[in-house]
Protein backbone atom coordinates (compact mmCIF):
# COMPACT_ATOMS: atom_id res chain seq x y z
CA UNK A 1 0.00 0.00 0.00
CA UNK A 2 1.38 3.68 -0.95
CA UNK A 3 2.41 5.70 1.59
CA UNK A 4 -0.47 7.81 0.48
CA UNK A 5 -2.88 5.42 0.26
CA UNK A 6 -1.67 4.21 4.33
CA UNK A 7 -1.69 8.44 5.44
CA UNK A 8 -5.36 8.52 4.07
CA UNK A 9 -6.69 5.71 5.96
CA UNK A 10 -5.07 6.45 8.64
CA UNK A 11 -5.41 9.95 9.84
CA UNK A 12 -9.17 10.04 8.65
CA UNK A 13 -11.43 6.76 10.76
CA UNK A 14 -12.17 10.05 13.24
CA UNK A 15 -12.70 14.10 13.37
CA UNK A 16 -13.90 13.98 9.34
CA UNK A 17 -13.23 17.21 8.69
CA UNK A 18 -16.41 19.18 8.70
CA UNK A 19 -15.64 21.65 6.15
CA UNK A 20 -17.74 22.95 3.14
CA UNK A 21 -14.78 21.11 0.76
CA UNK A 22 -13.69 17.83 3.08
CA UNK A 23 -11.75 16.42 0.59
CA UNK A 24 -10.28 19.51 -0.38
CA UNK A 25 -9.22 19.96 3.34
CA UNK A 26 -7.53 16.37 3.32
CA UNK A 27 -5.92 17.32 -0.36
CA UNK A 28 -4.07 19.92 0.91
CA UNK A 29 -3.17 17.84 4.47
CA UNK A 30 -1.78 15.22 1.94
CA UNK A 31 -0.45 17.31 -0.04
CA UNK A 32 -2.38 16.12 -3.17
CA UNK A 33 -5.29 17.77 -5.24
CA UNK A 34 -8.95 16.89 -4.22
CA UNK A 35 -9.85 14.80 -7.74
CA UNK A 36 -6.93 12.23 -6.30
CA UNK A 37 -8.76 12.33 -2.81
CA UNK A 38 -11.67 11.89 -4.59
CA UNK A 39 -10.84 8.94 -7.08
CA UNK A 40 -8.74 6.89 -4.19
CA UNK A 41 -11.26 7.14 -2.08
CA UNK A 42 -14.10 5.40 -4.99
CA UNK A 43 -11.03 2.93 -5.29
CA UNK A 44 -10.79 1.95 -2.14
CA UNK A 45 -14.89 1.92 -1.66
CA UNK A 46 -15.27 0.07 -4.65
CA UNK A 47 -12.53 -2.66 -3.26
CA UNK A 48 -14.52 -2.95 -0.09
CA UNK A 49 -11.61 -1.71 1.85
CA UNK A 50 -13.71 1.59 2.86
CA UNK A 51 -17.19 -0.04 3.64
CA UNK A 52 -18.41 3.57 3.74
CA UNK A 53 -17.44 7.09 5.18
CA UNK A 54 -19.60 8.60 7.79
CA UNK A 55 -20.86 8.74 11.22
CA UNK A 56 -20.12 5.42 13.99
CA UNK A 57 -23.53 6.21 15.58
CA UNK A 58 -23.63 5.18 19.62
CA UNK A 59 -25.38 2.54 20.12
CA UNK A 60 -27.27 3.83 23.48
CA UNK A 61 -27.65 7.05 22.76
CA UNK A 62 -28.98 6.44 18.62
CA UNK A 63 -31.74 4.26 20.33
CA UNK A 64 -31.17 0.41 21.29
CA UNK A 65 -29.12 -2.38 20.45
CA UNK A 66 -27.49 -5.90 21.81
CA UNK A 67 -25.48 -8.34 20.84
CA UNK A 68 -26.81 -11.65 20.03
CA UNK A 69 -25.92 -15.46 19.81
CA UNK A 70 -27.92 -18.32 18.96
CA UNK A 71 -26.25 -22.14 18.68
CA UNK A 72 -27.61 -24.15 15.61
CA UNK A 73 -26.37 -27.41 13.91
CA UNK A 74 -23.32 -26.72 12.04
CA UNK A 75 -25.37 -27.90 8.99
CA UNK A 76 -27.95 -25.80 9.66
CA UNK A 77 -25.80 -22.39 9.95
CA UNK A 78 -25.96 -20.89 6.30
CA UNK A 79 -29.81 -21.19 6.53
CA UNK A 80 -30.40 -19.79 10.38
CA UNK A 81 -27.94 -16.64 8.99
CA UNK A 82 -29.86 -16.65 6.52
CA UNK A 83 -32.92 -16.40 8.10
CA UNK A 84 -31.43 -13.75 10.92
CA UNK A 85 -30.13 -11.37 7.82
CA UNK A 86 -33.64 -10.88 6.63
CA UNK A 87 -34.20 -9.00 9.64
CA UNK A 88 -33.31 -5.46 8.75
CA UNK A 89 -32.75 -4.78 12.29
CA UNK A 90 -29.41 -7.00 11.96
CA UNK A 91 -26.16 -6.48 11.42
CA UNK A 92 -22.79 -7.68 11.68
CA UNK A 93 -23.70 -11.42 11.88
CA UNK A 94 -20.75 -13.47 12.26
CA UNK A 95 -20.19 -17.60 12.27
CA UNK A 96 -17.56 -18.28 15.22
CA UNK A 97 -16.05 -21.03 17.01
CA UNK A 98 -18.29 -22.18 19.63
CA UNK A 99 -21.45 -23.96 20.25
CA UNK A 100 -23.13 -20.44 20.20
CA UNK A 101 -22.10 -19.86 16.84
CA UNK A 102 -23.69 -17.26 14.88
CA UNK A 103 -23.30 -13.67 16.22
CA UNK A 104 -24.81 -10.91 15.17
CA UNK A 105 -26.15 -7.33 16.60
CA UNK A 106 -29.72 -6.53 17.38
CA UNK A 107 -30.95 -2.74 16.61
CA UNK A 108 -33.68 -0.78 17.58
CA UNK A 109 -35.34 2.44 18.19
CA UNK A 110 -35.82 1.46 21.62
CA UNK A 111 -35.75 -1.34 24.60
CA UNK A 112 -39.23 -2.05 24.15
CA UNK A 113 -38.97 -2.76 20.13
CA UNK A 114 -35.56 -4.43 20.69
CA UNK A 115 -36.96 -7.33 22.76
CA UNK A 116 -39.96 -7.25 20.10
CA UNK A 117 -37.19 -7.75 17.56
CA UNK A 118 -35.51 -10.64 19.77
CA UNK A 119 -38.74 -12.22 20.05
CA UNK A 120 -39.32 -11.94 16.58
CA UNK A 121 -36.11 -13.60 15.89
CA UNK A 122 -36.89 -16.50 18.02
CA UNK A 123 -40.25 -17.07 16.57
CA UNK A 124 -38.24 -17.24 12.88
CA UNK A 125 -35.14 -19.58 13.85
CA UNK A 126 -37.31 -21.57 16.31
CA UNK A 127 -34.08 -21.67 19.30
CA UNK A 128 -33.87 -19.03 21.81
CA UNK A 129 -31.74 -16.32 21.15
CA UNK A 130 -28.72 -15.58 23.83
CA UNK A 131 -28.98 -11.54 25.04
CA UNK A 132 -26.10 -9.92 25.83
CA UNK A 133 -26.50 -6.34 25.72
CA UNK A 134 -23.44 -3.96 26.44
CA UNK A 135 -23.45 -2.66 30.12
CA UNK A 136 -20.29 -0.73 30.01
CA UNK A 137 -17.59 0.47 27.22
CA UNK A 138 -13.82 0.25 28.24
CA UNK A 139 -12.85 0.67 25.05
CA UNK A 140 -15.02 1.68 22.07
CA UNK A 141 -14.08 1.52 17.97
CA UNK A 142 -12.15 4.69 17.63
CA UNK A 143 -10.53 2.94 14.38
CA UNK A 144 -7.70 1.08 13.24
CA UNK A 145 -4.07 2.30 13.27
CA UNK A 146 -2.65 0.69 9.90
CA UNK A 147 0.77 1.61 11.11
CA UNK A 148 0.68 -0.21 14.90
CA UNK A 149 -0.14 -3.44 13.33
CA UNK A 150 3.07 -4.74 12.78
CA UNK A 151 2.70 -7.77 15.21
CA UNK A 152 -0.91 -8.13 14.95
CA UNK B 1 -31.69 24.76 12.14
CA UNK B 2 -33.14 20.97 11.16
CA UNK B 3 -35.93 19.89 12.27
CA UNK B 4 -37.44 16.54 13.81
CA UNK B 5 -38.02 15.49 10.69
CA UNK B 6 -34.92 16.88 8.71
CA UNK B 7 -32.67 15.42 11.08
CA UNK B 8 -34.74 12.07 10.90
CA UNK B 9 -33.55 12.16 7.11
CA UNK B 10 -30.39 12.83 7.66
CA UNK B 11 -29.54 10.27 9.60
CA UNK B 12 -30.98 7.69 6.77
CA UNK B 13 -29.07 9.85 4.42
CA UNK B 14 -25.67 9.90 6.27
CA UNK B 15 -25.97 6.10 7.46
CA UNK B 16 -24.95 5.14 3.98
CA UNK B 17 -22.45 7.33 3.61
CA UNK B 18 -20.98 10.56 2.63
CA UNK B 19 -21.46 11.75 -1.00
CA UNK B 20 -18.04 11.73 -2.75
CA UNK B 21 -18.73 15.12 -4.37
CA UNK B 22 -16.73 18.46 -3.44
CA UNK B 23 -19.45 19.60 -1.64
CA UNK B 24 -20.75 16.44 0.28
CA UNK B 25 -23.05 18.58 3.04
CA UNK B 26 -24.40 20.59 0.34
CA UNK B 27 -25.80 17.89 -1.38
CA UNK B 28 -26.60 16.34 1.82
CA UNK B 29 -28.57 19.27 2.45
CA UNK B 30 -30.48 19.53 -1.03
CA UNK B 31 -31.94 16.25 -0.41
CA UNK B 32 -33.45 17.32 2.81
CA UNK B 33 -34.88 20.58 2.28
CA UNK B 34 -32.08 22.30 4.19
CA UNK B 35 -28.59 24.40 4.03
CA UNK B 36 -24.51 23.15 3.72
CA UNK B 37 -24.32 25.07 7.26
CA UNK B 38 -27.43 23.60 9.38
CA UNK B 39 -26.35 20.43 8.04
CA UNK B 40 -22.01 20.90 9.14
CA UNK B 41 -23.59 21.92 12.33
CA UNK B 42 -25.99 19.56 13.59
CA UNK B 43 -22.91 16.70 12.67
CA UNK B 44 -20.48 18.70 15.04
CA UNK B 45 -23.56 18.81 17.23
CA UNK B 46 -23.82 15.25 17.35
CA UNK B 47 -20.15 14.40 17.81
CA UNK B 48 -20.17 16.10 20.87
CA UNK B 49 -23.12 15.18 22.02
CA UNK B 50 -21.35 11.49 21.13
CA UNK B 51 -24.44 10.59 19.53
CA UNK B 52 -21.76 9.89 16.82
CA UNK B 53 -18.48 8.53 18.67
CA UNK B 54 -16.49 8.58 15.58
CA UNK B 55 -17.43 10.33 12.05
CA UNK B 56 -15.11 8.90 9.37
CA UNK B 57 -13.71 6.28 7.35
CA UNK B 58 -14.91 3.10 8.26
CA UNK B 59 -12.50 0.02 7.17
CA UNK B 60 -13.54 -3.32 6.59
CA UNK B 61 -10.81 -5.11 8.38
CA UNK B 62 -10.77 -8.37 6.34
CA UNK B 63 -10.47 -6.51 3.35
CA UNK B 64 -7.34 -5.15 4.20
CA UNK B 65 -5.68 -8.64 4.79
CA UNK B 66 -7.10 -9.05 8.74
CA UNK B 67 -8.66 -12.30 8.33
CA UNK B 68 -8.40 -13.48 11.87
CA UNK B 69 -11.13 -11.74 13.83
CA UNK B 70 -10.85 -13.20 17.19
CA UNK B 71 -13.74 -12.32 20.00
CA UNK B 72 -12.36 -13.18 23.20
CA UNK B 73 -14.51 -13.71 26.28
CA UNK B 74 -13.36 -13.40 29.83
CA UNK B 75 -15.32 -14.93 32.88
CA UNK B 76 -13.75 -12.07 35.65
CA UNK B 77 -14.90 -11.61 39.27
CA UNK B 78 -17.87 -8.87 39.16
CA UNK B 79 -15.84 -6.48 41.46
CA UNK B 80 -12.51 -6.70 39.24
CA UNK B 81 -14.02 -6.31 35.67
CA UNK B 82 -12.80 -2.52 36.18
CA UNK B 83 -9.11 -3.59 36.57
CA UNK B 84 -9.11 -6.38 34.40
CA UNK B 85 -10.29 -4.33 31.78
CA UNK B 86 -7.94 -1.44 32.15
CA UNK B 87 -5.46 -4.26 31.76
CA UNK B 88 -6.93 -5.11 28.36
CA UNK B 89 -7.32 -1.54 26.88
CA UNK B 90 -3.37 -1.17 27.04
CA UNK B 91 -2.66 -3.45 24.16
CA UNK B 92 -3.23 -1.35 20.80
CA UNK B 93 -4.03 -4.74 19.36
CA UNK B 94 -7.73 -4.81 21.52
CA UNK B 95 -9.82 -2.46 19.28
CA UNK B 96 -12.68 -2.62 21.89
CA UNK B 97 -13.68 -4.09 25.19
CA UNK B 98 -17.06 -4.39 26.78
CA UNK B 99 -18.65 -5.13 30.05
CA UNK B 100 -21.79 -7.64 28.95
CA UNK B 101 -24.32 -9.57 31.48
CA UNK B 102 -23.74 -13.44 32.56
CA UNK B 103 -26.43 -15.48 31.68
CA UNK B 104 -26.03 -18.16 33.46
CA UNK B 105 -26.06 -21.24 32.93
CA UNK B 106 -25.87 -21.01 29.52
CA UNK B 107 -23.18 -17.90 29.09
CA UNK B 108 -20.83 -16.64 32.01
CA UNK B 109 -18.44 -14.60 30.41
CA UNK B 110 -18.84 -11.26 31.18
CA UNK B 111 -16.01 -9.41 29.36
CA UNK B 112 -15.64 -9.32 25.75
CA UNK B 113 -13.05 -7.67 23.64
CA UNK B 114 -12.27 -7.99 19.97
CA UNK B 115 -8.36 -8.50 18.53
CA UNK B 116 -7.82 -8.50 14.58
CA UNK B 117 -4.72 -9.98 13.00
CA UNK B 118 -3.46 -11.05 9.63
CA UNK B 119 -3.53 -14.59 10.87
CA UNK B 120 -4.98 -17.45 13.74
CA UNK B 121 -1.10 -17.36 15.39
CA UNK B 122 -0.43 -14.17 15.43
CA UNK B 123 -3.62 -13.65 17.14
CA UNK B 124 -3.05 -16.56 19.57
CA UNK B 125 0.49 -15.50 20.59
CA UNK B 126 -0.95 -12.05 20.76
CA UNK B 127 -3.18 -13.27 23.43
CA UNK B 128 -0.95 -15.06 25.08
CA UNK B 129 1.52 -12.40 25.53
CA UNK B 130 -1.82 -10.36 27.40
CA UNK B 131 -2.43 -13.13 30.06
CA UNK B 132 1.29 -13.23 30.81
CA UNK B 133 2.18 -9.92 31.00
CA UNK B 134 -0.47 -8.97 32.97
CA UNK B 135 -0.93 -12.14 34.81
CA UNK B 136 -4.37 -13.38 33.90
CA UNK B 137 -3.55 -16.98 34.38
CA UNK B 138 -6.78 -17.27 36.83
CA UNK B 139 -8.93 -15.02 34.27
CA UNK B 140 -10.75 -17.86 32.44
CA UNK B 141 -10.85 -16.70 28.40
CA UNK B 142 -12.08 -18.40 25.27
CA UNK B 143 -11.25 -17.37 21.91
CA UNK B 144 -14.21 -17.28 19.50
CA UNK B 145 -12.41 -17.18 16.05
CA UNK B 146 -15.06 -16.06 13.31
CA UNK B 147 -15.31 -18.67 10.41
CA UNK B 148 -17.90 -16.80 8.30
CA UNK B 149 -18.64 -13.07 8.18
CA UNK B 150 -22.86 -13.61 6.76
CA UNK B 151 -23.48 -9.59 7.15
CA UNK B 152 -21.38 -6.67 8.05
CA UNK B 153 -22.82 -3.35 7.85
CA UNK B 154 -23.36 -0.20 10.27
CA UNK B 155 -26.56 -0.43 12.53
CA UNK B 156 -29.85 1.05 10.67
CA UNK B 157 -31.00 3.13 13.95
CA UNK B 158 -32.90 5.80 11.71
CA UNK B 159 -34.95 3.33 10.26
CA UNK B 160 -38.43 4.26 11.12
CA UNK B 161 -39.78 0.40 10.61
CA UNK B 162 -36.85 -1.04 12.35
CA UNK B 163 -38.82 -3.74 13.93
CA UNK B 164 -39.31 -7.20 12.46
CA UNK B 165 -38.28 -8.02 9.09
Amino acid sequence: MDEFTLRLLDAYQKNFPLDEQPYLRIARELGVDENRVLQRLAELKAAGIISRIGPVFDHAKAGASTLAAVAVPKKDEAAVAAIINAFPCVNHNYAREHDYNLWFVVTAPDEDKLHDNIRAIEKACNCPVLMLPMEKAFHIDLGFSLRERATC
Amino acid sequence: MLNTAQQHALRLLIQEGLPLVSRPYACLAEQIGSDEDSVRAILKDWQESKLIKRFGLVLNHHKLGYVANAMVVWDVPDDAVESIAAKLIGFSGVTLCYQRPRRLPQWRFNLFCMIHGKNRADVLAYIDDIVQQQNLQHIEHKVLFSTFQYKQRGGRYAVASAGAA
